[in-house]
Protein backbone atom coordinates (compact mmCIF):
# COMPACT_ATOMS: atom_id res chain seq x y z
CA UNK A 1 0.00 0.00 0.00
CA UNK A 2 1.72 3.20 -0.98
CA UNK A 3 2.37 6.22 -3.11
CA UNK A 4 4.09 5.89 -6.48
CA UNK A 5 7.41 6.84 -4.85
CA UNK A 6 7.03 4.31 -2.02
CA UNK A 7 6.23 1.55 -4.50
CA UNK A 8 9.12 2.37 -6.85
CA UNK A 9 11.59 2.53 -3.93
CA UNK A 10 10.20 -0.73 -2.50
CA UNK A 11 11.00 -2.44 -5.79
CA UNK A 12 14.38 -0.73 -6.27
CA UNK A 13 15.52 -1.38 -2.69
CA UNK A 14 14.06 -4.87 -2.47
CA UNK A 15 12.32 -4.06 0.79
CA UNK A 16 8.99 -2.55 1.84
CA UNK A 17 9.76 1.19 1.80
CA UNK A 18 7.60 3.85 3.43
CA UNK A 19 7.98 7.64 3.37
CA UNK A 20 10.94 8.84 5.45
CA UNK A 21 12.64 5.41 5.43
CA UNK A 22 16.29 5.40 4.42
CA UNK A 23 16.95 2.85 1.69
CA UNK A 24 19.84 1.70 -0.46
CA UNK A 25 18.31 1.45 -3.93
CA UNK A 26 19.41 -0.02 -7.25
CA UNK A 27 19.41 2.70 -9.89
CA UNK A 28 17.92 1.68 -13.27
CA UNK A 29 19.49 4.45 -15.38
CA UNK A 30 22.12 7.04 -14.49
CA UNK A 31 22.69 10.21 -16.51
CA UNK A 32 25.45 12.81 -16.49
CA UNK A 33 26.12 15.49 -19.11
CA UNK A 34 29.16 17.50 -20.20
CA UNK A 35 28.53 20.02 -17.39
CA UNK A 36 28.52 17.53 -14.53
CA UNK A 37 30.31 14.42 -15.81
CA UNK A 38 33.78 15.94 -15.33
CA UNK A 39 33.42 16.17 -11.55
CA UNK A 40 31.60 12.82 -11.44
CA UNK A 41 34.34 11.08 -13.42
CA UNK A 42 37.03 12.71 -11.25
CA UNK A 43 35.27 11.43 -8.11
CA UNK A 44 34.85 7.99 -9.73
CA UNK A 45 38.60 7.86 -10.45
CA UNK A 46 39.38 8.90 -6.87
CA UNK A 47 37.29 5.96 -5.68
CA UNK A 48 39.88 3.75 -7.35
CA UNK A 49 37.28 1.55 -9.00
CA UNK A 50 38.32 0.24 -12.39
CA UNK A 51 35.06 -0.38 -14.25
CA UNK A 52 31.62 1.20 -13.98
CA UNK A 53 28.89 -1.06 -12.59
CA UNK A 54 26.97 -1.41 -15.86
CA UNK A 55 27.94 0.61 -18.96
CA UNK A 56 24.54 -0.11 -20.59
CA UNK A 57 22.74 1.76 -17.80
CA UNK A 58 24.77 4.95 -18.02
CA UNK A 59 23.65 7.65 -20.44
CA UNK A 60 25.84 10.66 -21.26
CA UNK A 61 24.57 13.40 -23.59
CA UNK A 62 26.68 16.50 -24.36
CA UNK A 63 24.32 19.46 -24.23
CA UNK A 64 25.31 22.16 -21.74
CA UNK A 65 28.19 23.81 -23.59
CA UNK A 66 27.81 22.08 -26.91
CA UNK A 67 29.60 22.70 -29.20
CA UNK A 68 32.36 23.77 -26.83
CA UNK A 69 32.75 27.56 -26.59
CA UNK A 70 36.45 27.65 -25.72
CA UNK A 71 39.59 25.51 -25.35
CA UNK A 72 38.95 24.68 -21.70
CA UNK A 73 35.46 23.30 -22.39
CA UNK A 74 36.74 21.45 -25.47
CA UNK A 75 39.58 19.81 -23.54
CA UNK A 76 37.26 18.70 -20.75
CA UNK A 77 34.84 17.20 -23.26
CA UNK A 78 37.77 15.44 -24.94
CA UNK A 79 38.72 13.86 -21.60
CA UNK A 80 35.17 12.66 -20.99
CA UNK A 81 34.93 11.16 -24.49
CA UNK A 82 38.11 9.19 -23.74
CA UNK A 83 36.65 7.95 -20.45
CA UNK A 84 33.40 6.96 -22.18
CA UNK A 85 35.41 4.92 -24.70
CA UNK A 86 37.55 3.35 -22.02
CA UNK A 87 34.46 2.36 -20.02
CA UNK A 88 32.67 1.18 -23.18
CA UNK A 89 29.55 3.19 -22.44
CA UNK A 90 27.34 2.73 -25.50
CA UNK A 91 24.73 5.42 -24.72
CA UNK A 92 26.81 8.50 -25.49
CA UNK A 93 25.02 11.31 -27.33
CA UNK A 94 27.34 13.74 -29.07
CA UNK A 95 27.08 17.51 -29.47
CA UNK A 96 23.92 18.31 -31.41
CA UNK A 97 21.89 15.23 -30.46
CA UNK A 98 19.99 17.32 -27.96
CA UNK A 99 19.28 18.12 -24.35
CA UNK A 100 19.67 15.24 -21.89
CA UNK A 101 16.06 15.54 -20.70
CA UNK A 102 14.84 15.20 -24.29
CA UNK A 103 17.36 12.57 -25.37
CA UNK A 104 16.60 10.14 -22.52
CA UNK A 105 12.83 10.02 -23.16
CA UNK A 106 13.29 9.86 -26.94
CA UNK A 107 15.57 6.87 -26.53
CA UNK A 108 13.32 5.06 -24.10
CA UNK A 109 15.33 5.42 -20.87
CA UNK A 110 12.55 7.34 -19.07
CA UNK A 111 10.17 4.51 -18.29
CA UNK A 112 7.23 3.92 -15.94
CA UNK A 113 8.21 2.44 -12.59
CA UNK A 114 11.96 2.92 -13.07
CA UNK A 115 14.38 4.74 -10.78
CA UNK A 116 16.30 7.19 -12.94
CA UNK A 117 18.95 9.43 -11.40
CA UNK A 118 20.68 12.27 -13.22
CA UNK A 119 23.53 14.59 -12.36
CA UNK A 120 21.24 17.48 -13.25
CA UNK A 121 18.49 19.02 -11.16
CA UNK A 122 15.93 18.86 -13.98
CA UNK A 123 16.18 15.07 -14.14
CA UNK A 124 12.72 15.12 -12.53
CA UNK A 125 11.45 15.56 -16.13
CA UNK A 126 11.30 11.76 -16.51
CA UNK A 127 8.47 11.68 -13.96
CA UNK A 128 6.26 12.63 -16.93
CA UNK A 129 6.52 8.93 -17.85
CA UNK A 130 5.76 7.60 -14.38
CA UNK A 131 9.40 7.10 -13.37
CA UNK A 132 10.83 8.20 -10.05
CA UNK A 133 13.50 10.53 -11.34
CA UNK A 134 15.65 12.96 -9.42
CA UNK A 135 18.83 15.01 -9.61
CA UNK A 136 22.00 14.49 -7.59
CA UNK A 137 25.49 15.97 -7.51
CA UNK A 138 28.71 14.64 -8.95
CA UNK A 139 29.95 12.63 -5.97
CA UNK A 140 26.62 10.81 -5.65
CA UNK A 141 26.77 10.12 -9.39
CA UNK A 142 30.28 8.68 -8.99
CA UNK A 143 28.93 6.37 -6.29
CA UNK A 144 26.29 5.16 -8.78
CA UNK A 145 28.89 4.75 -11.54
CA UNK A 146 30.89 2.56 -9.15
CA UNK A 147 28.15 0.52 -7.46
CA UNK A 148 24.83 1.07 -9.26
CA UNK A 149 23.37 1.97 -5.89
CA UNK A 150 22.62 5.12 -3.91
CA UNK A 151 21.04 5.80 -0.54
CA UNK A 152 17.81 7.78 -0.48
CA UNK A 153 15.31 8.99 2.03
CA UNK A 154 11.95 7.91 0.59
CA UNK A 155 10.05 11.17 0.15
CA UNK A 156 6.61 12.00 1.44
CA UNK A 157 4.25 12.85 -1.39
CA UNK A 158 1.92 15.69 -2.24
CA UNK A 159 -1.17 14.80 -4.24
CA UNK A 160 -1.81 17.73 -6.59
CA UNK A 161 -5.05 17.59 -8.58
CA UNK A 162 -5.93 19.97 -11.39
CA UNK A 163 -9.58 19.94 -12.39
CA UNK A 164 -11.11 21.47 -15.50
CA UNK A 165 -9.54 22.46 -18.78
CA UNK A 166 -6.96 25.05 -19.84
CA UNK A 167 -8.46 27.91 -21.84
CA UNK A 168 -7.54 29.01 -25.37
CA UNK A 169 -3.98 30.39 -25.51
CA UNK A 170 -3.12 28.84 -22.15
CA UNK A 171 -0.55 26.04 -22.15
CA UNK A 172 1.21 23.47 -19.96
CA UNK A 173 3.86 26.09 -19.13
CA UNK A 174 1.22 28.50 -17.81
CA UNK A 175 -0.25 25.72 -15.67
CA UNK A 176 3.24 24.82 -14.41
CA UNK A 177 4.17 28.42 -13.53
CA UNK A 178 0.77 28.88 -11.84
CA UNK A 179 1.34 25.78 -9.67
CA UNK A 180 4.86 26.96 -8.75
CA UNK A 181 3.48 30.38 -7.82
CA UNK A 182 0.90 28.71 -5.57
CA UNK A 183 3.34 26.22 -4.02
CA UNK A 184 6.36 28.52 -3.67
CA UNK A 185 10.01 27.94 -4.51
CA UNK A 186 10.50 25.66 -1.48
CA UNK A 187 6.90 24.53 -0.96
CA UNK A 188 7.57 20.94 -1.97
CA UNK A 189 11.18 20.58 -0.73
CA UNK A 190 12.14 16.96 -0.06
CA UNK A 191 8.74 15.75 -1.32
CA UNK A 192 7.50 14.02 -4.44
CA UNK A 193 4.51 15.57 -6.20
CA UNK A 194 2.00 13.27 -7.89
CA UNK A 195 -0.18 15.03 -10.47
CA UNK A 196 -3.79 14.01 -11.05
CA UNK A 197 -7.02 15.31 -12.56
CA UNK A 198 -8.59 15.90 -15.95
CA UNK A 199 -6.36 18.89 -16.79
CA UNK A 200 -3.28 16.70 -16.30
CA UNK A 201 -4.75 13.78 -18.31
CA UNK A 202 -5.48 16.21 -21.15
CA UNK A 203 -1.86 17.34 -21.31
CA UNK A 204 0.18 15.85 -24.13
CA UNK A 205 3.34 13.91 -23.26
CA UNK A 206 5.26 17.07 -24.18
CA UNK A 207 3.13 19.16 -21.79
CA UNK A 208 3.63 16.65 -18.98
CA UNK A 209 7.39 16.91 -19.51
CA UNK A 210 7.13 20.70 -19.12
CA UNK A 211 5.24 20.20 -15.85
CA UNK A 212 7.52 17.54 -14.34
CA UNK A 213 10.65 19.38 -15.56
CA UNK A 214 9.84 22.27 -13.24
CA UNK A 215 8.91 20.20 -10.15
CA UNK A 216 12.38 21.08 -8.79
CA UNK A 217 11.39 24.77 -9.00
CA UNK A 218 8.97 24.14 -6.13
CA UNK A 219 11.77 22.27 -4.37
CA UNK A 220 10.38 18.80 -5.16
CA UNK A 221 12.59 15.72 -5.31
CA UNK A 222 10.42 14.34 -8.08
CA UNK A 223 7.23 15.20 -9.99
CA UNK A 224 5.24 12.26 -11.32
CA UNK A 225 2.34 11.85 -13.74
CA UNK A 226 0.80 8.35 -13.59
CA UNK A 227 1.31 6.70 -16.98
CA UNK A 228 -1.67 6.27 -19.30
CA UNK A 229 -2.47 5.53 -22.94
CA UNK A 230 -0.59 8.63 -24.13
CA UNK A 231 2.52 7.53 -22.24
CA UNK A 232 2.44 4.02 -23.68
CA UNK A 233 1.80 5.35 -27.19
CA UNK A 234 4.90 7.58 -26.92
CA UNK A 235 7.04 4.74 -25.57
CA UNK A 236 6.03 2.25 -28.23
CA UNK A 237 9.16 0.99 -30.04
CA UNK A 238 11.38 3.26 -27.94
CA UNK A 239 11.62 1.46 -24.59
CA UNK A 240 15.16 0.49 -23.65
CA UNK A 241 13.80 -2.49 -21.69
CA UNK A 242 10.46 -3.90 -20.52
CA UNK A 243 8.73 -1.96 -17.72
CA UNK A 244 5.91 -2.32 -15.21
CA UNK A 245 3.78 0.80 -14.69
CA UNK A 246 3.39 1.75 -11.03
CA UNK A 247 0.31 3.48 -9.61
CA UNK A 248 -0.52 4.74 -6.14
CA UNK A 249 -2.81 2.57 -4.03
CA UNK A 250 -6.18 4.06 -3.09
CA UNK A 251 -5.14 3.95 0.57
CA UNK A 252 -1.81 5.71 -0.07
CA UNK A 253 -0.98 8.38 2.50
CA UNK A 254 -0.11 11.89 1.37
CA UNK A 255 1.60 14.65 3.34
CA UNK A 256 -0.69 17.12 1.63
CA UNK A 257 -3.54 17.08 -0.91
CA UNK A 258 -4.22 20.19 -2.96
CA UNK A 259 -6.62 20.93 -5.78
CA UNK A 260 -6.67 23.67 -8.42
CA UNK A 261 -8.91 24.53 -11.36
CA UNK A 262 -7.29 24.90 -14.78
CA UNK A 263 -10.11 27.22 -15.84
CA UNK A 264 -8.74 29.90 -13.45
CA UNK A 265 -5.40 30.06 -15.21
CA UNK A 266 -4.36 32.84 -17.59
CA UNK A 267 -1.02 33.01 -19.42
CA UNK A 268 1.59 33.35 -16.66
CA UNK A 269 5.12 34.71 -16.40
CA UNK A 270 7.73 34.18 -13.69
CA UNK A 271 9.32 37.58 -13.10
CA UNK A 272 12.94 38.35 -12.17
CA UNK A 273 14.67 36.99 -10.20
CA UNK A 274 12.74 34.07 -8.75
CA UNK A 275 10.72 31.28 -10.32
CA UNK A 276 7.80 31.60 -7.89
CA UNK A 277 7.46 35.33 -8.58
CA UNK A 278 4.60 34.49 -10.94
CA UNK A 279 2.12 36.99 -12.40
CA UNK A 280 -0.63 36.79 -15.01
CA UNK A 281 0.37 38.35 -18.33
CA UNK A 282 -2.18 41.16 -17.88
CA UNK A 283 -0.05 42.70 -15.11
CA UNK A 284 3.07 42.76 -17.28
CA UNK A 285 1.85 43.73 -20.76
CA UNK A 286 3.99 46.44 -22.31
CA UNK A 287 7.21 45.51 -20.47
CA UNK A 288 10.13 46.18 -22.84
CA UNK A 289 11.89 43.07 -24.20
CA UNK A 290 15.41 42.86 -25.75
CA UNK A 291 15.58 39.16 -26.55
CA UNK A 292 13.24 36.19 -26.86
CA UNK A 293 14.50 32.64 -26.34
CA UNK A 294 12.37 29.64 -27.32
CA UNK A 295 13.86 26.27 -26.44
CA UNK A 296 15.30 24.23 -23.49
CA UNK A 297 14.29 21.01 -21.77
CA UNK A 298 11.18 22.83 -20.56
CA UNK A 299 9.80 24.05 -23.89
CA UNK A 300 11.96 23.14 -26.87
CA UNK A 301 9.84 20.31 -28.25
CA UNK A 302 8.03 20.10 -31.59
CA UNK A 303 4.69 21.08 -30.04
CA UNK A 304 6.33 24.22 -28.59
CA UNK A 305 7.95 25.20 -31.88
CA UNK A 306 4.63 24.65 -33.67
CA UNK A 307 2.80 26.95 -31.24
CA UNK A 308 5.44 29.64 -31.79
CA UNK A 309 5.30 29.17 -35.58
CA UNK A 310 1.50 29.47 -35.49
CA UNK A 311 1.86 32.94 -33.96
CA UNK A 312 4.83 34.09 -36.08
CA UNK A 313 3.55 32.77 -39.44
CA UNK A 314 3.73 35.44 -42.14
CA UNK A 315 5.03 38.08 -39.69
CA UNK A 316 8.40 39.43 -38.59
CA UNK A 317 9.89 39.44 -35.11
CA UNK A 318 10.66 42.88 -33.68
CA UNK A 319 13.50 41.75 -31.41
CA UNK A 320 16.26 39.15 -31.71
CA UNK A 321 14.65 35.76 -31.21
CA UNK A 322 16.69 32.62 -30.62
CA UNK A 323 15.10 29.25 -31.30
CA UNK A 324 16.84 26.07 -30.15
CA UNK A 325 15.08 22.74 -30.70
CA UNK A 326 15.45 20.33 -27.78
CA UNK A 327 16.97 17.59 -29.96
CA UNK A 328 18.11 16.63 -33.42
CA UNK A 329 14.89 14.67 -33.95
CA UNK A 330 12.84 17.70 -32.89
CA UNK A 331 14.76 19.84 -35.38
CA UNK A 332 14.31 17.27 -38.15
CA UNK A 333 10.57 16.99 -37.50
CA UNK A 334 10.26 20.80 -37.45
CA UNK A 335 12.07 20.96 -40.79
CA UNK A 336 9.96 18.19 -42.31
CA UNK A 337 6.60 19.74 -41.38
CA UNK A 338 7.54 23.30 -42.36
CA UNK A 339 7.62 24.72 -38.82
CA UNK A 340 11.29 25.62 -39.06
CA UNK A 341 10.80 27.39 -42.39
CA UNK A 342 7.97 29.48 -40.90
CA UNK A 343 10.14 30.42 -37.91
CA UNK A 344 13.18 31.30 -40.01
CA UNK A 345 11.10 33.38 -42.43
CA UNK A 346 9.76 35.28 -39.42
CA UNK A 347 13.33 36.25 -38.59
CA UNK A 348 14.34 33.91 -35.78
CA UNK A 349 17.90 32.69 -35.28
CA UNK A 350 18.48 28.95 -35.04
CA UNK A 351 21.16 27.35 -32.86
CA UNK A 352 22.45 23.82 -32.25
CA UNK A 353 20.05 21.55 -30.32
CA UNK A 354 21.16 21.74 -26.69
CA UNK A 355 20.77 23.93 -23.63
CA UNK A 356 21.68 27.15 -25.45
CA UNK A 357 21.90 30.30 -23.31
CA UNK A 358 19.66 28.91 -20.51
CA UNK A 359 22.54 28.48 -18.08
CA UNK A 360 24.42 31.52 -19.29
CA UNK A 361 27.40 29.84 -20.90
CA UNK A 362 26.96 30.69 -24.59
CA UNK A 363 24.64 31.14 -27.60
CA UNK A 364 22.72 34.21 -26.48
CA UNK A 365 23.64 35.41 -23.00
CA UNK A 366 22.28 38.79 -21.96
CA UNK A 367 24.03 42.12 -21.57
CA UNK A 368 23.80 44.29 -18.46
CA UNK A 369 20.21 45.49 -17.99
CA UNK A 370 18.77 43.47 -20.90
CA UNK A 371 15.40 41.75 -20.65
CA UNK A 372 14.70 38.30 -22.05
CA UNK A 373 11.40 36.46 -22.34
CA UNK A 374 12.50 32.84 -22.14
CA UNK A 375 10.70 29.51 -22.25
CA UNK A 376 13.30 28.02 -19.86
CA UNK A 377 12.87 27.04 -16.23
CA UNK A 378 15.05 29.41 -14.19
CA UNK A 379 15.28 33.17 -13.92
CA UNK A 380 17.76 33.59 -11.07
CA UNK A 381 19.83 36.77 -10.98
CA UNK A 382 22.80 36.40 -13.32
CA UNK A 383 21.73 33.04 -14.73
CA UNK A 384 21.75 34.12 -18.38
CA UNK A 385 24.47 36.70 -17.91
CA UNK A 386 25.39 39.25 -15.28
CA UNK A 387 22.81 42.03 -15.01
CA UNK A 388 20.14 40.37 -17.18
CA UNK A 389 16.42 40.16 -16.40
CA UNK A 390 14.61 36.93 -17.29
CA UNK A 391 10.85 36.45 -17.60
CA UNK A 392 9.81 32.81 -17.95
CA UNK A 393 6.81 32.16 -20.18
CA UNK A 394 5.14 29.75 -22.56
CA UNK A 395 6.29 29.53 -26.19
CA UNK A 396 3.05 31.33 -27.15
CA UNK A 397 3.70 34.29 -24.85
CA UNK A 398 7.36 34.31 -25.95
CA UNK A 399 6.40 34.38 -29.65
CA UNK A 400 3.74 37.04 -29.14
CA UNK A 401 6.27 39.16 -27.25
CA UNK A 402 8.83 38.67 -30.03
CA UNK A 403 6.41 40.26 -32.52
CA UNK A 404 5.84 43.42 -30.49
CA UNK A 405 9.12 43.77 -28.57
CA UNK A 406 7.19 43.93 -25.32
CA UNK A 407 5.47 41.38 -23.10
CA UNK A 408 2.27 40.51 -24.93
CA UNK A 409 -0.78 38.36 -24.19
CA UNK A 410 -0.74 35.63 -26.87
CA UNK A 411 -4.54 35.58 -26.85
CA UNK A 412 -4.53 39.09 -28.34
CA UNK A 413 -2.27 38.32 -31.31
CA UNK B 1 35.38 26.59 14.29
CA UNK B 2 35.53 30.37 14.44
CA UNK B 3 34.96 32.93 11.73
CA UNK B 4 33.28 36.05 10.45
CA UNK B 5 29.72 35.83 9.08
CA UNK B 6 28.86 36.59 5.46
CA UNK B 7 25.12 37.17 5.62
CA UNK B 8 22.75 36.32 2.76
CA UNK B 9 18.95 36.24 2.48
CA UNK B 10 16.43 33.53 1.59
CA UNK B 11 16.59 31.29 -1.50
CA UNK B 12 20.27 31.78 -2.33
CA UNK B 13 20.49 29.81 -5.59
CA UNK B 14 23.42 27.92 -7.06
CA UNK B 15 23.62 30.38 -9.98
CA UNK B 16 24.33 33.04 -7.35
CA UNK B 17 26.98 30.87 -5.65
CA UNK B 18 28.74 30.04 -8.94
CA UNK B 19 27.39 31.20 -12.34
CA UNK B 20 26.97 28.53 -15.05
CA UNK B 21 29.68 29.96 -17.28
CA UNK B 22 32.27 28.79 -14.73
CA UNK B 23 31.23 25.12 -14.89
CA UNK B 24 34.28 24.64 -17.10
CA UNK B 25 36.39 24.94 -13.93
CA UNK B 26 36.52 21.88 -11.74
CA UNK B 27 38.91 22.57 -8.87
CA UNK B 28 37.95 24.39 -5.66
CA UNK B 29 40.83 26.85 -6.17
CA UNK B 30 39.76 27.91 -9.69
CA UNK B 31 36.07 28.11 -8.76
CA UNK B 32 36.81 30.17 -5.63
CA UNK B 33 37.81 33.14 -7.80
CA UNK B 34 34.17 33.51 -8.88
CA UNK B 35 32.21 32.58 -5.72
CA UNK B 36 29.12 34.81 -5.39
CA UNK B 37 30.45 36.92 -8.29
CA UNK B 38 27.06 38.22 -9.40
CA UNK B 39 25.56 38.96 -5.98
CA UNK B 40 28.55 39.79 -3.72
CA UNK B 41 31.38 40.73 -6.09
CA UNK B 42 33.70 41.54 -3.16
CA UNK B 43 33.31 38.06 -1.62
CA UNK B 44 36.06 36.23 -3.52
CA UNK B 45 38.70 38.85 -2.63
CA UNK B 46 37.69 39.59 0.92
CA UNK B 47 36.69 36.20 2.32
CA UNK B 48 39.08 34.83 4.94
CA UNK B 49 39.86 31.25 5.83
CA UNK B 50 37.24 29.87 8.27
CA UNK B 51 34.65 32.58 7.50
CA UNK B 52 31.07 31.34 7.74
CA UNK B 53 28.32 31.76 5.15
CA UNK B 54 24.93 32.44 6.74
CA UNK B 55 21.65 32.28 4.83
CA UNK B 56 17.89 32.32 5.36
CA UNK B 57 15.61 29.55 4.18
CA UNK B 58 16.10 27.28 1.14
CA UNK B 59 19.83 27.94 0.80
CA UNK B 60 21.37 26.40 -2.34
CA UNK B 61 18.22 26.00 -4.42
CA UNK B 62 18.43 25.40 -8.17
CA UNK B 63 21.01 23.46 -10.13
CA UNK B 64 22.61 20.22 -8.93
CA UNK B 65 26.07 21.60 -9.75
CA UNK B 66 28.55 20.37 -7.16
CA UNK B 67 30.67 23.31 -8.27
CA UNK B 68 28.65 25.40 -5.79
CA UNK B 69 29.84 23.76 -2.57
CA UNK B 70 33.26 23.22 -4.22
CA UNK B 71 33.53 26.98 -4.78
CA UNK B 72 32.76 27.52 -1.09
CA UNK B 73 35.40 24.95 -0.16
CA UNK B 74 37.87 26.75 -2.41
CA UNK B 75 36.99 29.99 -0.60
CA UNK B 76 38.03 28.16 2.62
CA UNK B 77 34.62 28.78 4.20
CA UNK B 78 34.41 26.64 7.36
CA UNK B 79 30.67 25.98 7.27
CA UNK B 80 27.29 27.17 6.03
CA UNK B 81 24.46 27.96 8.43
CA UNK B 82 20.91 28.53 7.17
CA UNK B 83 17.31 28.20 8.33
CA UNK B 84 16.88 25.44 5.76
CA UNK B 85 18.68 24.03 2.73
CA UNK B 86 17.63 22.85 -0.71
CA UNK B 87 17.94 19.09 -0.91
CA UNK B 88 20.63 18.59 -3.55
CA UNK B 89 22.93 21.32 -2.22
CA UNK B 90 22.69 19.88 1.30
CA UNK B 91 23.72 16.44 0.10
CA UNK B 92 26.46 17.74 -2.21
CA UNK B 93 27.99 19.85 0.59
CA UNK B 94 28.32 16.89 2.93
CA UNK B 95 29.63 14.73 0.09
CA UNK B 96 32.53 17.13 -0.49
CA UNK B 97 33.15 17.82 3.18
CA UNK B 98 31.47 21.16 3.90
CA UNK B 99 29.48 21.15 7.16
CA UNK B 100 25.94 22.52 6.72
CA UNK B 101 23.90 23.42 9.78
CA UNK B 102 20.20 24.19 10.06
CA UNK B 103 19.44 26.91 12.59
CA UNK B 104 16.14 28.83 12.90
CA UNK B 105 17.80 31.99 14.32
CA UNK B 106 19.93 33.16 11.39
CA UNK B 107 17.91 36.43 11.21
CA UNK B 108 19.74 37.47 14.38
CA UNK B 109 23.13 37.17 12.69
CA UNK B 110 24.45 40.20 10.78
CA UNK B 111 27.17 40.53 8.20
CA UNK B 112 30.55 40.62 9.93
CA UNK B 113 29.45 39.07 13.25
CA UNK B 114 32.11 36.85 14.80
CA UNK B 115 30.75 33.33 15.22
CA UNK B 116 32.01 30.22 16.95
CA UNK B 117 30.39 26.96 15.95
CA UNK B 118 30.52 23.61 17.73
CA UNK B 119 29.68 21.01 15.10
CA UNK B 120 29.22 18.28 17.69
CA UNK B 121 26.56 20.06 19.74
CA UNK B 122 25.23 22.44 17.10
CA UNK B 123 25.76 25.40 19.45
CA UNK B 124 26.53 28.68 17.66
CA UNK B 125 28.00 31.51 19.70
CA UNK B 126 27.67 35.02 18.33
CA UNK B 127 30.70 36.71 19.94
CA UNK B 128 29.79 40.13 18.53
CA UNK B 129 26.28 40.15 19.98
CA UNK B 130 26.88 37.93 23.01
CA UNK B 131 24.13 35.54 21.93
CA UNK B 132 23.88 31.78 21.58
CA UNK B 133 21.80 29.85 19.04
CA UNK B 134 21.06 26.16 18.71
CA UNK B 135 21.44 24.47 15.30
CA UNK B 136 20.42 20.90 14.56
CA UNK B 137 23.64 18.92 15.03
CA UNK B 138 24.63 16.66 12.15
CA UNK B 139 24.25 12.93 12.86
CA UNK B 140 27.55 11.30 13.83
CA UNK B 141 28.11 9.40 10.60
CA UNK B 142 27.51 12.56 8.57
CA UNK B 143 30.02 14.38 10.74
CA UNK B 144 32.51 11.60 10.08
CA UNK B 145 32.03 12.08 6.32
CA UNK B 146 32.65 15.81 6.73
CA UNK B 147 35.68 15.24 9.00
CA UNK B 148 37.25 12.90 6.46
CA UNK B 149 36.88 15.58 3.80
CA UNK B 150 33.94 14.05 1.93
CA UNK B 151 32.21 10.88 0.80
CA UNK B 152 35.02 9.65 -1.48
CA UNK B 153 37.59 9.84 1.33
CA UNK B 154 35.11 8.37 3.82
CA UNK B 155 34.24 5.42 1.55
CA UNK B 156 37.90 4.75 0.74
CA UNK B 157 38.62 4.67 4.45
CA UNK B 158 35.77 2.23 5.08
CA UNK B 159 36.99 -0.04 2.30
CA UNK B 160 40.57 -0.03 3.61
CA UNK B 161 39.33 -1.09 7.08
CA UNK B 162 37.37 -4.06 5.70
Amino acid sequence: MGTISEKIFSRAAGTEAKANDFVLADVDYAMAHDGTSVLAVNAFKEMEVEKVWDPERIVIPFDHIAPANNETAASLQHEIRDWIKEQQIPNFYEVGEGICHQVLPENGFALPGKLVVGADSHSCTYGAFGAFATGVGATDMAEIFATGKLWFRVPESIRMTVEGELGEGVYAKDLTLYLIGKTGIAGATYKAVEFYGPAISRLSVSGRMTLCNMAIEMGAKSGIVPPDGKTFEFLKNREAEPFDPVYADPAAEYAQEVCYDAGDIEPQLACPHQVDNVKPVGELEGTHVDQVFIGTCTNGRLEDLEVAAGILKGKKVAVRTIVIPASRSTLLAAIENGTMQTLLKAGVTLSTPGCGPCLGAHQGVLGEGEVCVSTANRNFRGRMGKGGFIYLASPATAAASALSGEITDPRKV
Amino acid sequence: MKGKAWKFGDDVDTDAIIPGRYLIFNTPEELAKYTFEGVRPEFAKKVHENDIVVGGSNFGCGSSREHAPLALRGSKVSCVIAKSFARIFFRNSINIGIPVLECPDTDRIDDGDELEVDLGTGVIENKTKGETYQATPLPEFVREIVDKGGLVEYSRDLVSKR
